[in-house]
């Protein structure tokens, strides 16, 4: 299974993912430039993607503790997910994301 | 700026869980030290990112949680009467030419002190910037991260951004010395505190202060002084009068200042031998997620593997003339009267 992932020069990368892993996983392994300081914990909100509009619907709505972590995020939108939070699965074979600029690894701070 | 010099045998940089067992080892071989942290509070990321998550890799812990594991820490390192400043960056390290260290903070203060241990793990904690084109020009002249004198906000149209306990706090505390005050959050829920929550609704129901929902789009203003705010939300866009901005999007780890201290560095950490722990530069050292040599884990049992050697080390300079004998805390009578133990 595959996901679609866009980074921050507008360049898609067709990543190859496996079951039951996060999608900040898939994006980090593949060596993609995503912050994740937390590792997946939901304590940090900068694995912060857009997921295509025509998959938003198709995930599963994002839990109380992700709105709370997306209150983090300054650039938040819609489509925004944390993708930590993002499970794969058959469902989500062709998934299409973009990372945002608040999930950079250098994300410019004050 | 205080002008007095803090005299010290160590300092350490970064009060994190490593930084904390640092002053442990350390204490036991009669050293002092004093910690520095740009966090208002010790623990670094257990404390900052996971205190209420179960760590469960410390040994002799099945479980334990990353406050629990900082406050046992605190404990442990409390005989040796450790001095803590928060709320402060270290910017500057440099060498004297007896050997010394002169240590500086964005606060002022000054340390003179023999060894240096940096425990500054993934980087100095930093506010997150929003992307809002050029808010650079604005920052610390009307746009902050941080109150640091109350007065500065007196009388201004003040916006604040955020849903957490700072956004929260500040609008409280801010609103009566305002001129007008709008808090402007992405969705119409918070996650702060109840009471502060009920005490903000109270404000904007009595008209003292205003609520928005949306986000900045952009800044109005020059010469580093703000006049508006636009902000955007499902209606459009929308221009809020304002002469000072506080966006509260919690903190981000930034590498910062330790890039500059002419350490060796692979890749954004410090480069360190694995008998001493030290660096490019003798007298400093470089413990737990911050350095990086050959098989490194950033765990948290690594970095206390590495304050212990250390110790051994800055003991060799700080005290070049004693003898260390390897004792057990079990057996040693003179190390459990260091311990205090009766
Ligand atoms: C969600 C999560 C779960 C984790 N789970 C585990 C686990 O199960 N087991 C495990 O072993 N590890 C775990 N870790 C990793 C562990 O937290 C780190 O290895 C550990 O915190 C490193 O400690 P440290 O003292 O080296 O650095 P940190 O904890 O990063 O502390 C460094 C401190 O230095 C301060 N600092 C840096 N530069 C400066 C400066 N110039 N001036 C002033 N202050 C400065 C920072 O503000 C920070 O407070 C986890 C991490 C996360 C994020
Ligand atoms: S990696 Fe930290 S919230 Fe997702």
């Amino acid at each position: 299974m595959h996901i679609y992932v866009t980074d921050h020069n507008g360049k898609e990368h067709e990543l190859e993912a496996l079951e039951g892993w996060r999608v900040m996983e898939v994006i980090r392994d593949w060596g993609l430039p995503i912050k994740a300081e937390c590792g997946g914990a939901c304590a940090c909100a900068t694995c912060h993607v857009f997921v295509d509009p025509d998959w938003q619907d198709k995930l599963h709505a994002a839990s109380d503790e992700e709105e709370d972590m997306l209150d983090m995020v300054p650039d938040v939108k819609d489509n925004s997910r944390l993708s930590c939070q993002i499970l794969m699965s058959e469902e989500l074979d062709g998934l299409k994301v973009s990372l945002a600029p608040s999930a950079k690894p250098d994300a410019e701070v004050a | 700026m205080s002008e007095q010099e803090i005299v010290t045998d160590v300092v350490i940089v970064g009060a994190g869980p490593v930084g904390l067992f640092a002053v442990f080892e350390l204490g036991l071989l009669d050293i002092k030290c004093h910690l520095i942290d740009i966090l208002d509070k010790p623990g670094g990321q257990c404390a900052e990112l996971y205190p209420e998550k179960p760590i469960y890799d410390i040994p002799a812990f099945p479980e334990i949680s990353g406050q629990e594991l900082t406050d046992n820490l605190l404990k442990q390192a409390e005989p040796f009467g450790p001095t803590y400043h928060y709320n402060r960056m270290v910017n500057e390290i440099e060498r004297q030419d007896n050997g010394d260290f002169i240590v500086k903070t964005d606060a002022g203060e000054t340390f003179r002190c023999k060894v240096v241990v940096v425990a500054a793990g993934g980087g100095s904690f930093q506010p997150k910037r929003p992307p809002v084109p050029n808010i650079e020009a604005f920052e610390n002249q009307s746009v902050f991260y941080a109150v640091r004198k109350m007065d500065d906000f007196r009388d201004h149209d003040i916006v604040i951004v955020g849903g957490g306990d700072s956004a929260l706090d500040w609008t409280l505390n801010l609103a009566p010395l305002a001129k007008s005050l709008t808090l402007v959050h992405r969705r119409d829920s918070f996650r702060a505190h109840t009471d502060s929550v009920n005490k903000m609704r109270a404000l904007v129901d009595e008209g003292k202060i205003n609520f928005e929902l949306g986000q900045i789009a952009s800044l109005e203003g020059e010469n580093g002084q703000i006049s508006a705010v636009n902000i955007k939300n499902a209606d459009g866009e929308k221009s809020l009068p304002a002469t000072r901005l506080m966006p509260f999007f919690g903190l981000t780890m930034k590498l910062g200042p330790v890039a500059n201290w002419g350490l060796n560095l692979h890749e954004n950490l410090i480069e360190v031998d694995t008998e001493k722990f030290a660096t490019s530069e003798k007298g400093i050292f470089a413990i737990g997620d911050i350095n990086y040599y050959p098989g490194k884990l950033k765990l948290i049992l690594s970095g206390f593997h590495e304050a212990a050697l250390m110790a051994q080390a800055a003991k060799k300079i700080i005290h070049p003339d004693e003898k260390v004998v390897f004792q057990y805390t079990t057996s040693s009578t003179k190390l459990q009267k260091k311990l205090g133990v009766k």
